[in-house]
């Protein structure tokens, strides 16, 4: 057994048991800490395929943007320690049937298909390639998804901003608002 | 064992995405439903990425698509963050069956 192989059995135990125990655990803020081990397992993962750009933008996005503004919300809207209500034992036995079947559906036909790779070239994912094919205007280019992505960002910013301000008349709590604010304005830029 | 290959890949993105379903169907509060969504977003990602290695290694497609993908989750995380703390305000609650009326 190579080190590659035990490698990657830890990553694809520490993503799972991790994302497990985030949808399960009835403390909110255990759930935060959960996801971002799920997380980080994932961008192991993404390092063990050797995508090592796509690794670095999923730690510094979504480890360090999106579960630290999760973190951020539970702070201010909620008891952060206290536990949430038991869930309907009804509910969790039909969830977990349903997502089971689910499963094993999706996989019995999955691991009968032989997915055979395609004769090519192999272009390495390097940084140069990905950004000569981000911002390349001839064929196989994405410029124009990349500025539609900017206007949408630029879009969700006003969009946060325009919903969670504060009316002027109401009393005031602004200091954790505007904190909450530039937090998804870091995130978003 | 074998050495890894695409299909256990696709064990776990699809393990990953079912386990993201059963934490959106199970979950009360708006935030963990908000945290299943970002683990079947990333399952999706992990698939992209998998099969530009493993199927399509000829081009960088997939991982592009895994590039508009984490950002668009970023901007969608964002602004549901703010809905939600615009619901805390008017109900004092972030549990989906407290918000249950409709204006008229």
């Amino acid at each position: 057994m190579e080190g590659s192989t035990i490698i990657f059995y830890l990553l694809a135990a520490l993503t799972l048991i991790s994302a497990i125990l985030a949808v399960s655990t009835r403390q909110i803020f255990r759930a935060a800490i959960f996801l971002l081990f799920s997380l980080i397992g994932i961008a192991g993962l993404y390092f063990w395929m050797q995508y090592q750009f796509i690794a670095a933008v999923q730690i510094v996005v979504y480890v360090g943007g999106i579960t630290v503004l999760i973190i951020f919300s539970i702070f201010l809207t909620q008891q952060a320690g206290e536990k949430m209500p038991k869930q309907k034992i009804g509910r969790q036995i039909f969830s977990v049937l349903a997502v089971f079947c689910g499963f094993a559906l999706v996989m019995l036909q999955v691991s009968q298909y032989n997915f055979s790779s395609i004769a090519a070239i192999p272009v390495a994912p390097s940084v140069e390639n990905i950004g000569s094919g981000m911002v390349g205007i001839n064929e196989g280019g994405f410029a124009l998804p990349f500025e539609v992505v900017s206007m949408l960002l630029l879009a969700a910013l006003i969009g946060c901003i325009v919903i969670a301000m504060r009316s002027p008349e109401e009393p005031v709590n602004k200091q954790k608002e505007e904190i909450l604010i530039e937090a998804e304005i870091d995130v978003i830029v | 064992m074998l050495q890894p290959g695409l299909n256990h890949i696709l064990f776990i993105s699809t393990a990953l995405f079912f386990i993201g379903v059963y934490g959106f169907f199970t979950r009360r509060n708006l935030v963990t439903i908000l945290m299943s969504v970002e683990l079947v977003l990333n399952s999706v990602n992990l698939n992209f990425i998998a099969f530009n290695k493993y199927v399509w290694a000829g081009k960088l497609d997939g991982l592009f698509f895994t590039i508009f993908v984490i950002a668009i989750a970023a901007a969608e995380a964002a602004v549901a963050i703010a809905i939600i703390i615009n619901l805390y305000r008017s109900h004092h609650s972030i549990d989906v069956n407290k918000a249950e009326e409709m204006k008229f």
